[in-house]
C-alpha cells in the first residue's frame, strides 16, 4: 500500500474556539490576498478595452474601426458582428446586448472592444475609432416615461407576451399592484388623509475593487473565466450563450472580491463573456479591467425612485388605509428590474400594519445604464414612503414621531402583510422598547426641544425607525444551494459551495458550520474559490441569503459525511451507534475515544467515501404574481436605529452625531462578522440617503463618473457616537442554519433612520407642525433649500400654538 | 517619523526590511507557522496561487534604457532597483506590474479613493497620481514591507484583531495611511484627528469603526514597544 500521510502532520488543535475569524485574516494585512488583476496572467495575456457610447439614444449609423485596428500593440477588435451566439447578456430577460449593434440605449454602452498586448495600448487604441451616430431623444424622466407607457418588461412573459426587439415601444403594461381591502372606500372614510412625494436618488455601488474579468483557453477546447461576480453561474451560463458553447466547457471562478453590494449580481457578466469572446478569437489569456469612470458609466446603480403616497388615519395617528405608488426608474433594460420594483412593493408596508392598501410598482425606462441590484434590492426605496408618511401624520397631530410609528407596528393582532403573508414573530415592538430605552429616546427628545427652541441657527434632529425585512429570493428557483465537502487522508477537510465572498465573511461562517458539524478543530477546514464546476447551478449571493442556504447546504453535506463516519466506527470497533459522536476533534463513544486523524484513515482504508454533496431549498416559500399575494419569504429580519443629526439651518451642512442600533439576527451565526455587518450596511446607507448624489446632464452623460464628485462617506462622516447591538434571546423561529437571520441587507435601511432626523430638525423651524419635503440624498444643498422653504412658509403662517399631545413632551 | 529607516529604539522603527527573516516570515505562512498556530488554516488559502509574489523582490537592474524611457533608481521596502520607464508611467503600475508587488490596490486610478496608499520617504502618497520618474532616489515602502519578519507591524496586527476590513480591498492603503499618521506629530491623537487624517482613505465596506478601533490601539502598542 502507498504511505498514508502520518498523524500529527497537521497540528492537532482542540480548539474549537467558539468562532474563528475572517477567512483571509492574514492576507489582508499583508497585501497577500489577491485579487484578480493581482495575479501574475498566464504568459502572452493580453488586455481588453472597449468604447463606449458618447450618446444616450441614438442610431448606429456607420462604424469605421480601421484606425483602431493600425494602433501599436492592437491584435483584434470586435464588434456586435464578431459575437458567434448570442449578443445578449441579460440575467432575466433580453434587452442587454453584449456590445451595441443597430442602436445605442444609454451613453456610456459598450460598443467595440479592442485586445492588446497591453493595457495601455488596448486604452489608447479605442480613441481612434470612428462612429457615425444618428441622435434621438432619450426619455430620462421616468415620470415621464410612465405617462408615455415607456416602461422595461414588467412580469410574466407569458401572461404579456411582447416582441422582444420592442421591449419599450408603448407597451402601457407597466404595473404591478398588491392590495388588501378596499382602499379607496378607507380613505374616504379616514378622519384624516394626507399625501406626500418623494425623490429617492439612486446610488453607484463603488465596490472598491471594479469590474474585472480574466479569461484563458484550457487545453481541451474549454474556457475558464476568473471573475469577479456574485453569481458565477450566470458568467457561465451566459459566456456560453455568447461563445454558442455548452456550459460543461466553462469554468466560472470567484475567489474573492472586493466588495460587491449586488453591483457584481448580474453587472460582472458582460465582463466575463467579453474576456471570454476575445479568448476564444484569440487564443491567448485575456483579462479585462474596466476603469472606473468607465465602470460607473457602464454598470447600472441603485434604482432611483420616485414614490407618491396617501394615508388615512384616525386621530390618535393609527392607519386605516394608504395608496402608495413606486415608480423604479429601470434604466434601458429589464436586468433584474422585475425583483427589485418586486421588493420594494414588499417593503413599502415597512414595519406597519397598513390597514386596506394598494401598493402599486411601475418600471419606468429611461436611456440610462440599467439599473441593477444594490443592498436592499429595492426594499429601502420601498420603505421610504411609509416612514416619510409616519413623520407626517406626527406632525399633522402633533405627536411624538416615535408615538406614531409604535402606534403602527405590527403586532400579534395585526400581522398580516398588505400581500397577505402572516408575520409570525413580530419581534418589532419589543425590540423598540428595548431600544428606546437604551438610547434614552424621551429625554435626549427633550433636551432637543429645548435646545432648538433656544438656538436660531443650529437645530437638532432626533428619529427612530425600524426596519422589516423579509429574507429569500422573491423568484423562488434561487432559493436553492449546494456544497462540495470532502475530507483527505490526513483528517483535512476541505468545503465548496455555491456562494461568493465579497467581504460579507460567508466563507468563514461557511467553515465554522463546517467545523461544527464534524466536531472538529477549524484550522481542519479550508475552503476554496467559489468553482462552477465543484458546485453547479448555482444562485448568485443576494438577498442577503448568501449564509441562509450555502451554510444549510455544506450542514447538509457535513451531516451525511458525519453519518457515515459514524455507522463506520461503530461497525469497525463494535460499539453502540447511538452513544458515538464526532466532537472535539474526535470520535467519542463513553470512555472510548478515536481521534480525527485516525477515524478518517481507518475510514479510507474501509473503503467509506470521504466526500458528499449537500444541497439545500427553502421550504414553504411561494407568491401569486396574479393576485399579488403569497408567502415570498420565509422570514423577516428587524431592527431600529435611532440617528441624532445636528444642523446649521444657514449653510445646510449637519453631522451625524449619535447613532444607537438594535438588530435581530435571530442566534447570531458570528457576533463579530454580524456587527461589522450591521455597521457597514448602515454607513452605506447613510451614503444614500445623505451625501452619494448622481447627476446626469440634460443628455443623460452621467457627470458623477468618480469619487472626487460623487462623495462616499469616509471615516469622518461615520457616526461619531456609535453603539451597535444584537437583540438578544430570540432564535429565529424558522429553522434556518442554527437559528440565525440574514444580516447583508437589512441594516442598510436602519439609516432611514438619520433622513427622518434630518427633517426632524428642519421641521423644528415651523415648531414641528409642517412636515418639510426632503428628497434624497439629502446633500447639504438640499438641507438648505429645505429650511429655506419651512422658513418661508411658516413666515406666512399665523402664528401657532403648539400642541403637545406626547405625554413624554407634556411631561415637561 | 520613519519606522523603517531610523533605529531608534522602539521595536517598530528598528525595521530592516533587508533582513531575511522577512522571508521567513512569509514563506511560514504558506506552511503553517504563524498561520496555523494563531489563525485558521483557510487564512493560508491566498497562498497558494501566489507563490511568485511571495518571493522577496530580487533588485531589478534594466540596464541602459531604450529611445523614450527614463532610468531611476527606487528603492523599495529596502531593496535597490535601477528601473527604465516611460516618463508617463504611474508608481503604482511600476511597483504592480514591474515588481509584482501587488499588495497596493488600484481602487480608483483618481487620487480618491486611498487604495493606492504607500510610504515614499515615510510620506504616504496617493500612488497612482504620482510618476515614477518623479522618484528617482526615493525610498518606497508598500505594505509587503511593513512586517517585520515573523511578526506583523502592530499597525497590522491590530487591524487583524481588530477585524477592521470586510472585502479587503482598501486594507493595505488604510494600513500605509495609518502608519504614516501614527508617526506623525502634528496629527492628534483623539479620535476626531483620527477619523479626519484617515478620511482620504474610502473604505466602501464601511469597516471604519473597527479601523479606527485599529489605529488607536496600534498607537497604544507602539508607544508600549518604545
Ligand atoms: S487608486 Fe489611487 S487614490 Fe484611488
Ligand atoms: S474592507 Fe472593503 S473597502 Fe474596506
Amino acid at each position: 500500500m502507498r504511505k498514508l500521510i502520518q498523524f500529527g502532520s497537521l497540528p492537532s488543535a482542540t480548539a474549537t474556539a467558539a468562532v474563528p475569524g475572517h477567512d483571509s485574516a492574514i492576507g489582508h494585512v499583508t497585501g497577500q490576498a489577491a485579487y484578480i488583476d493581482d495575479l501574475p496572467g498566464p504568459k502572452g495575456m493580453h488586455h481588453l478595452a472597449v468604447g463606449l457610447s458618447p450618446h444616450s439614444s441614438a442610431r448606429v449609423l456607420h462604424m469605421d474601426l480601421s484606425e483602431v485596428r493600425r494602433q501599436p500593440g492592437v491584435i483584434d477588435v470586435i464588434t456586435a458582428a464578431d459575437i458567434p451566439g448570442h449578443n445578449e447578456v441579460g440575467a432575466v430577460y433580453p434587452g442587454d446586448p453584449l456590445l451595441a449593434e443597430k442602436e445605442v440605449r444609454y451613453a456610456g454602452q459598450m460598443v467595440f472592444a479592442v485586445v492588446a498586448d497591453t493595457l495601455y495600448n488596448a486604452r489608447c487604441a479605442v480613441a481612434h475609432a470612428r462612429i457615425d451616430y444618428h441622435l434621438q431623444t432619450p426619455a430620462l424622466d421616468p415620470a415621464a416615461s410612465i405617462r408615455a407607457g415607456l416602461t422595461v418588461l414588467p412580469e410574466h412573459i407569458h401572461e404579456r407576451p411582447l416582441p422582444a426587439p420592442a421591449l419599450d415601444r408603448g407597451a402601457a403594461m407597466s404595473d404591478d399592484t398588491q392590495t388588501s381591502g378596499n382602499v379607496d372606500k378607507a380613505l374616504q372614510r379616514a378622519p384624516h388623509v394626507l399625501e406626500g412625494e418623494q425623490f429617492i436618488g439612486g446610488q453607484e455601488h463603488f465596490y472598491l475593487e471594479g469590474q474585472i474579468a480574466q479569461a484563458e483557453a484550457l487545453d481541451d477546447n474549454g474556457l475558464r473565466v476568473l471573475t469577479s461576480s456574485q453569481h458565477p453561474s450566470e458568467v457561465q451560463k451566459l459566456v456560453a450563450e455568447v461563445l454558442a458553447m455548452p456550459l460543461h466547457a466553462i469554468v466560472a471562478e470567484v475567489r474573492r472580491m472586493g466588495g460587491g453590494f449586488g453591483g457584481k449580481e448580474s453587472q460582472a457578466a458582460a465582463l466575463g463573456a467579453m474576456a471570454a469572446l476575445a479568448v476564444h478569437r484569440n487564443g491567448c489569456a485575456v483579462r479585462f479591467r474596466l476603469p472606473r469612470a468607465d465602470d460607473m458609466q457602464a454598470t447600472g446603480k441603485r434604482h432611483p425612485f420616485h414614490n407618491r403616497y396617501r394615508v388615512g388615519f384616525d386621530d390618535t395617528g393609527r392607519l386605516t388605509g394608504a395608496d402608495i405608488t413606486l415608480i423604479g426608474n429601470c434604466g434601458h433594460s429589464p436586468d433584474l428590474s422585475e425583483g427589485v420594483v418586486d421588493r420594494a412593493m414588499f417593503h413599502a408596508d415597512n414595519a406597519y400594519y397598513l390597514g386596506d392598501a394598494r401598493v402599486t410598482g411601475h418600471r419606468a425606462m429611461t436611456h440610462t445604464a440599467s439599473n441593477t441590484a444594490f443592498r436592499g434590492f429595492g426594499g429601502p426605496q420601498g420603505m421610504m414612503p411609509i416612514e416619510g408618511a409616519m413623520d407626517d401624520i406626527a406632525r399633522t397631530l402633533g405627536l411624538d414621531p416615535l408615538d406614531v410609528r409604535k402606534r403602527n407596528l405590527y403586532d400579534e393582532a395585526h400581522c398580516e402583510t398588505h400581500y397577505g403573508q402572516h408575520i409570525d414573530q413580530p419581534l418589532i415592538g419589543e425590540l423598540i422598547e428595548t431600544l428606546e430605552a437604551s438610547s434614552d429616546y424621551r429625554t435626549r427628545r427633550r433636551e432637543i426641544t429645548a435646545f432648538n427652541a433656544k438656538s436660531p441657527v443650529i437645530r437638532k434632529g432626533l428619529a427612530l425607525t425600524p426596519v422589516k425585512f423579509g429574507i429569500s429570493f422573491t423568484a423562488r428557483h434561487l432559493n436553492q444551494a449546494g456544497a462540495l465537502l470532502m475530507i483527505y487522508t490526513d483528517g483535512s477537510v476541505l468545503i465548496n459551495h455555491g456562494g461568493t465572498e465579497m467581504g460579507q465573511g460567508l466563507h468563514t461562517k461557511v467553515c465554522q458550520v463546517v467545523a461544527k458539524e464534524l466536531g472538529i478543530a477549524h484550522h481542519r477546514v479550508r475552503i476554496s474559490a467559489t468553482r462552477t464546476d465543484k458546485v453547479p447551478n448555482t444562485s448568485p449571493t443576494a438577498a442577503s441569503s448568501g449564509a441562509d442556504l450555502n451554510a444549510m447546504a455544506a450542514r447538509n453535506a457535513a451531516i451525511t459525511l458525519r453519518e457515515r463516519l459514524v455507522d463506520f466506527a461503530a461497525g469497525w470497533r463494535g460499539l453502540p451507534r447511538e452513544q458515538l459522536t464526532l466532537e472535539a476533534d474526535g470520535l467519542s463513544a463513553g470512555e472510548t475515544r478515536i481521534e480525527w486523524s485516525e477515524l478518517i484513515q481507518q475510514a479510507y482504508l474501509g473503503r467509506v467515501s470521504l466526500s458528499a454533496t449537500g444541497h439545500y431549498a427553502t421550504p414553504e416559500i411561494y407568491y401569486d404574481r396574479k393576485t399579488g399575494r403569497g408567502r415570498p419569504f420565509f422570514y423577516y429580519a428587524w431592527g431600529a436605529a435611532v440617528s441624532e443629526v445636528h444642523m446649521d439651518t444657514l449653510t445646510g451642512e449637519y453631522r451625524v452625531a449619535r447613532v444607537d442600533i438594535l438588530h435581530d439576527v435571530g442566534d447570531s451565526l458570528n457576533p463579530a462578522i454580524d456587527r461589522g455587518q450591521i455597521e457597514g450596511g448602515f454607513v452605506q446607507g447613510m451614503g444614500w440617503l445623505t451625501t452619494e448624489e448622481l447627476r446626469w446632464d440634460a443628455e443623460g452623460h452621467l457627470l458623477t463618473t468618480g469619487p472626487a464628485t460623487y462623495k462616499i462617506p469616509a471615516c469622518g462622516d461615520a457616526p461619531r457616537d456609535f453603539r451597535v447591538a444584537l437583540l438578544e434571546g430570540h432564535p429565529n423561529s424558522q429553522a434556518t442554519i442554527y437559528r440565525s437571520k440574514a444580516v447583508g441587507e437589512p441594516p442598510l435601511m436602519l439609516a432611514i433612520s438619520v433622513w427622518s432626523a434630518l427633517r426632524d430638525a428642519i421641521a423644528s423651524l415651523a415648531d414641528d407642525h409642517t412636515s418639510p419635503r426632503l428628497d434624497t440624498p439629502a446633500t447639504p444643498e438640499r438641507v438648505l433649500m429645505a429650511c429655506r422653504a419651512i422658513r418661508e412658509a411658516h413666515a406666512h403662517d399665523a402664528p401657532s400654538t403648539r400642541k403637545e399631545m406626547t405625554h413624554a413632551l407634556s411631561e415637561k | 517619523m520613519s519606522d523603517h529607516q531610523n533605529n531608534g529604539d522602539s521595536r517598530v522603527e528598528t525595521f530592516d526590511a533587508r533582513s531575511p527573516s522577512r522571508r521567513r516570515f512569509l514563506k511560514s505562512m504558506g506552511a503553517s507557522g504563524l498561520a496555523a498556530a494563531t489563525a485558521p488554516a483557510w487564512a493560508q488559502i491566498a497562498q497558494a496561487s501566489q507563490q511568485q509574489q511571495n518571493a522577496p523582490v530580487e533588485p531589478q537592474d534594466d540596464g541602459a534604457p531604450a529611445e523614450g524611457e527614463q532610468q531611476i533608481q527606487l528603492t523599495v521596502n529596502g531593496v535597490e532597483h535601477t528601473l527604465n520607464v516611460k516618463p508617463n508611467a504611474v508608481l503604482l503600475d511600476v511597483l504592480r506590474d514591474r515588481l509584482m508587488l501587488t499588495g497596493t490596490k488600484k481602487g480608483c486610478d483618481q487620487g480618491q479613493c486611498g487604495a493606492c496608499t504607500l510610504l515614499v520617504n515615510d510620506t504616504a502618497i496617493n500612488s497612482c497620481l504620482s510618476l515614477a520618474v518623479s522618484h528617482d532616489g526615493d525610498s518606497v515602502t508598500t505594505i509587503e514591507g511593513l512586517s517585520n519578519g515573523d511578526e506583523l507591524h502592530p499597525v497590522q496586527a491590530a487591524f487583524w484583531e481588530h477585524d477592521a476590513y470586510q472585502c479587503g480591498y482598501c486594507t493595505s492603503g488604510q494600513i500605509m495611511s495609518a502608519v504614516a499618521i501614527l508617526n506623525d506629530d502634528n496629527i492628534g491623537s483623539d479620535d476626531a484627528s483620527v477619523r479626519e487624517a484617515m478620511s482620504g482613505n474610502i473604505c466602501r465596506c464601511g469597516a471604519y469603526k473597527n479601523i479606527l478601533a485599529a489605529v488607536q490601539d496600534a498607537r497604544g502598542k507602539m508607544e508600549g514597544a518604545s
